[in-house]
């Protein structure tokens, strides 16, 4: 049915899912470890081959469709275009960064974590791949449910209801998004699933009123934007940190990605129509979560509560539609992937050594850890957009956008930047600076190993931050297939 | 024909085995090898090879539908024998005779899968519900089960007499009992025939404990024998839905503007209260029991709709529902505990069993990869194709995002929360591997649903 392995988008599904599978044979803890992450890399390693075969020449290695469900107009379509390509890059690179960083941590049940990690790997690249309705409706679920058992399974105190409430959250959001899917197949002119099909869909101003909301509704509480959000600093604070990863640094992208792939395409008039709206919202949640972050005293929930605030920056671009913002906000959707991913790291490694991850009872970490505070502090400065890192790029093109749409968003929007510099600057003043307490008396640099990840992500940082062009290559045709279909 | 004949004859093979067997252990065997033969001569009749050649007039037609209805009910029979069929025995002393009502049960079920007359329908329904009153009532000593019995007995009996009331009705308003011949719609709408629809409708959501004719439900359930409640929950209601589907169908069908907001009103309020109510069980018994009432409010989506779509997806669901929920009470009788905090721990001391019940549950959410989500999928597609009344599928999948809050109780239970001694009395290898194999099936179905609806020529 679906066994071949000769395309690229097949195998960059198979390759996780049979990972994890295998993973959960592996009783042996090291084993399992070694397993995983050398499957990750061999994931990774395939994605990089992938790029070789960009070209219109080789289309038929990067496309794909197996008979799979006939009689109601489904098929097992994947697609690797520019759009997809970014975001499987990033799923491909996190995944052995993440589990490099946390090697050190062990698990309860290791086989099945590392088992659950992997297929949610899978469910996510079949997320970014998806080119049939149906199919990428399995796989929006199919991620979703290894992410449930391994919060409620490994993470901290409250984690059963932190992951019930996300999960309920997440579940009913697809429910309506399945309605509009449902509606929107019935009204194609074949009868079929296809994302081709899908776009040739012909729909009144009203029914794309009311379908927009049953998708955006689904994709805003995956993001999440203000007011779906409410889910997310809980299940943050209470995944373990290498969930919290994929969660914040991958997860919350399936909602854009969907929302550009499946939303702004097929509904153009009801995105005219709401477009305030939606930005207007985005930006509600950008200084919310800006202001509430500026208080938090708990490392993960203000790392969480930054998250929120840069999400929405991305959220609003995506209704700005023009060319700029979108490649920017492309762009930024790995970018923004990466450095959270390297906030993660450093909260993680504080927490490992000294088990707290309170703001106001650490201090001094930098004469203990110099090499751990220029990281971070790297880190952080990408975080916040500064010039020649990575984010700037994206996100100053997404400020162009946002401002050539209306200046008052931008401005907005640009006040939750200052706030999110003041809240950044201020937890690396607390934590690594001033006077060493009896806690972070003890702390020790890091080890090599912990060193080398966080050095291969601010390198990535600088890289990209400097010579972004292989990355805006890889997504121009797309975001220009976009914006044509706007334009035309 | 040769179900219906067979599933009689082996009744009364089973109650003779009693006689001869006593309460052994082999009459087990007696009664799997029983459903294996029904399900190889139900087969045979599918494909075109019949033992009997009976003069039926017309009463009984033999669409492969409501054939491939029977597989599905026989399959899982067979399943819920093999899982459950030494707790059948230790109800009471008369094992053979719980064998041969279920057999009986089974003739009734291939009546009503194929009945082309209202008297059919009526002997059918009948053939299924009298054995069902025994059933809920055999464990003697135990109040809740005298309760039960009485208490369905009672509300079986008042539908039953709605039921007659609204076929002699129809019978003054069209002059027949046949279904076909009945030529509804071409003729103007008498008061007559309009009440005997009503009445019809009432009585097939007493059967089907559709609200607001579900009370009877939540405590025939809790007070039988846990092994019977599944027996009842499943295959029994998933043929009233069939004799449901194919009396609106090939007798109203015409009529369905007439009855569909009728039906659109039961459907809305069975999901709402079985899925509300559910939240607020503290027993897994009395949650399936209304999980039962809520999946039944999906199933009533296909008589709603009344299309190809719905009927494949009453098949599917019939199906999925029936696999998860055998699997689910086989496990549910191994607990020594029917609480969720029953459930705690069982992860650590079973993991075959929890892992498996785990599938089950979100085939029962209706969550991706399972038949769960294809018969739920099936479901909303066909009400939607009706391009009438959208607030039905709003409310059935608000409905479907409320159900998962119950269900995950479980899984919650059995894998985030720790008990120190087994939850779970032993069980051999075997239990679990068939376990294994019907939690496979769910999700053979979860990939390929056509597996088992393009066996169905339309």
């Amino acid at each position: 049915m679906f066994a071949a392995f000769d395309n690229f988008p097949a195998l960059l599904i198979w390759l996780p899912l049979i990972g994890g599978l295998l993973s959960f044979f592996i009783k042996n803890e090291r084993s399992v470890k070694a397993w995983s992450l050398f499957s990750s890399i061999l994931t990774l390693a395939l994605f990089a081959v992938s790029l070789f075969y960009t070209d219109q020449k080789h289309y038929a290695l990067n496309s794909v469709s197996y008979v799979w469900l006939p009689e109601i107009g489904s098929s097992f379509a994947l697609l690797l275009d520019g759009m997809s390509r970014i975001l499987c890059l990033l799923t491909a690179v996190s995944f052995p960064l993440i589990f490099a960083s946390t090697y050190s941590s062990s698990y309860r049940n290791p086989n099945a974590f590392y088992g659950l990690m992997l297929l949610t790997q899978c469910g996510l690249m079949g997320v970014f791949l998806a080119v049939d309705a149906l199919a990428f409706y399995f796989f929006w679920e199919l991620a979703l449910i290894p992410a449930y058992f391994l919060v409620s399974q490994w993470g901290g105190e409250r984690r059963i209801q932190a992951a019930f409430k996300f999960f309920i959250y997440t579940f009913a959001g697809s429910l309506f998004l399945l309605i509009g899917i449902i509606y929107v197949y019935l009204k194609t002119p074949d009868q079929s699933f296809s994302l081709v099909s899908f776009y040739q869909v012909q729909l009144t101003a009203g029914e794309q009123g009311w379908l927009f909301w049953m998708f955006f509704v689904a994709f805003a509480i995956k993001m999440p934007i203000f007011p779906f959000h409410t889910w997310q600093p809980d299940a943050y604070e209470q995944s373990p940190t290498a969930v919290t990863m994929v969660l914040s640094g991958i997860m919350v992208k399936m909602g854009l990605f969907a929302t550009l792939r499946w939303l702004i395409v097929m509904f153009p008039d009801a995105v005219r129509q709401f477009d305030n709206v939606v930005i207007g919202l985005s930006i509600v949640g950008m200084l919310y979560a800006s202001c509430v972050a500026l208080v938090q005293d708990d490392l993960k929930r203000l790392v969480a509560y930054s998250s929120i605030a840069h999400i929405g920056l991305m959220a609003a671009s995506v209704f700005t539609l023009n060319l700029l913002s979108l490649q920017g906000l492309l762009v930024q959707m790995f970018n923004h992937g990466i450095n959270i991913i390297g906030l993660w790291i450093v909260v993680f490694l504080i927490e490992k050594q000294t088990g707290i991850r309170k703001i106001s009872q650490l201090g001094g970490l930098a004469q203990k850890a110099p090499a751990l505070a220029i990281m971070l502090v790297i880190i952080a400065l990408a975080n916040i957009a500064l010039p020649l890192t990575n984010a700037f790029v994206g996100e100053f093109m997404m400020f162009a956008g946002l401002y050539k749409f209306s200046p008052w968003y931008a401005a907005a929007a640009g006040l939750s930047i200052i706030l999110s510099a003041v809240y950044t600057l201020n937890m690396i003043k607390n934590v690594f600076y001033g006077n060493l307490n009896a806690v972070t008396q003890g702390f020790k640099e890091i080890v090599l190993h912990e060193g080398v990840i966080l050095a291969m992500i601010v390198v990535l940082i600088f890289f990209v931050g400097v010579y972004p062009e292989p990355m805006f290559n890889m997504i121009r045709s797309a975001s220009e297939m976009i914006i044509g279909k706007f334009i035309k | 024909m040769n179900a219906i004949i067979l599933s009689a004859v082996l009744g009364v093979v089973m109650m003779y085995t009693g006689i001869a067997m006593k309460n052994s252990p082999s009459v087990k065997y007696v009664a799997i090898a029983g459903v294996l033969l029904l399900i190889v001569s139900n087969w045979l009749e599918f494909a075109g090879i019949s033992f009997f050649s009976i003069d039926l007039k017309g009463m009984l037609s033999f669409t492969s539908f409501g054939l491939l209805f029977n597989t599905v009910a026989f399959v899982s029979t067979l399943i819920y024998f093999l899982l459950s069929g030494s707790d059948v025995q230790q109800v009471g002393k008369n094992g053979a005779d719980y064998y041969a009502l279920m057999f009986f049960v089974l003739c009734g079920v291939s009546i009503v899968s194929s009945f082309q007359s209202l008297l059919m329908l009526f002997i059918g329904i009948e053939i299924i519900s009298i054995p069902l009153y025994i059933l809920a009532g055999s464990d003697k000593r135990n109040l809740k089960s005298n309760e039960a019995s009485l208490k369905y007995f009672l509300m079986g009996s008042f539908s039953t007499g709605l039921m007659l009331m609204g076929i002699t009705l129809l019978y003054g308003g069209t002059g027949t009992f046949y279904l076909s011949g009945m030529n509804l719609g071409g003729v103007v709408m008498t008061p007559l025939v309009g009440l005997g629809i009503v009445l019809m409708m009432i009585s097939m959501a007493f059967k089907a404990s559709a609200a607001p004719f579900h009370f009877w439900t939540p405590d025939v359930y809790d007070g039988s024998p846990t092994v019977f409640t599944s027996f009842m929950a499943t295959i029994v209601k998933a043929a009233v839905f069939v004799a449901f589907l194919r009396l609106f169908e090939n007798g109203f069908g015409k009529l369905q503007s007439t009855w569909q907001l009728m039906a659109a009103i039961i459907t809305a309020l069975t999901l709402i209260i079985g899925n509300i109510t559910a939240v607020f069980q503290q027993s897994v018994k009395r949650m399936l029991a209304y999980s039962s009432i809520a999946q039944a409010g999906f199933m009533m989506l296909a008589v709603f709709a009344l299309n190809t779509m719905g009927k494949q997806g009453l098949l599917l669901y019939s199906a999925a529902y029936c696999l998860a929920t055998i699997g689910l009470f086989a496990v549910l009788i191994k607990m020594k505990d029917y609480t969720y905090d029953g459930f705690n721990g069982l992860a650590r001391h079973e993991p075959v069993l929890a892992f498996t019940s785990t599938i089950f549950l979100l085939s029962l959410a209706g969550i991706p990869l399972t038949a769960g989500f294809f018969s739920k999928y099936y479901m909303l597609v066909a009400a939607m194709k009706t391009g009438q009344m959208f607030w039905l599928v709003i409310v059935a999948v608000v409905c479907a995002a409320i159900s998962v809050y119950y269900y995950f109780r479980v899984i919650q239970s059995m894998y985030f929360k720790d008990a120190e001694v087994t939850p779970a009395v032993a069980v051999g290898s075997g239990f679990k591997a068939l376990l294994v194999i019907t939690a496979g099936m769910v999700i053979l179905l979860g990939i390929k649903p056509g597996l088992l609806l393009n066996l169905m020529s339309i």
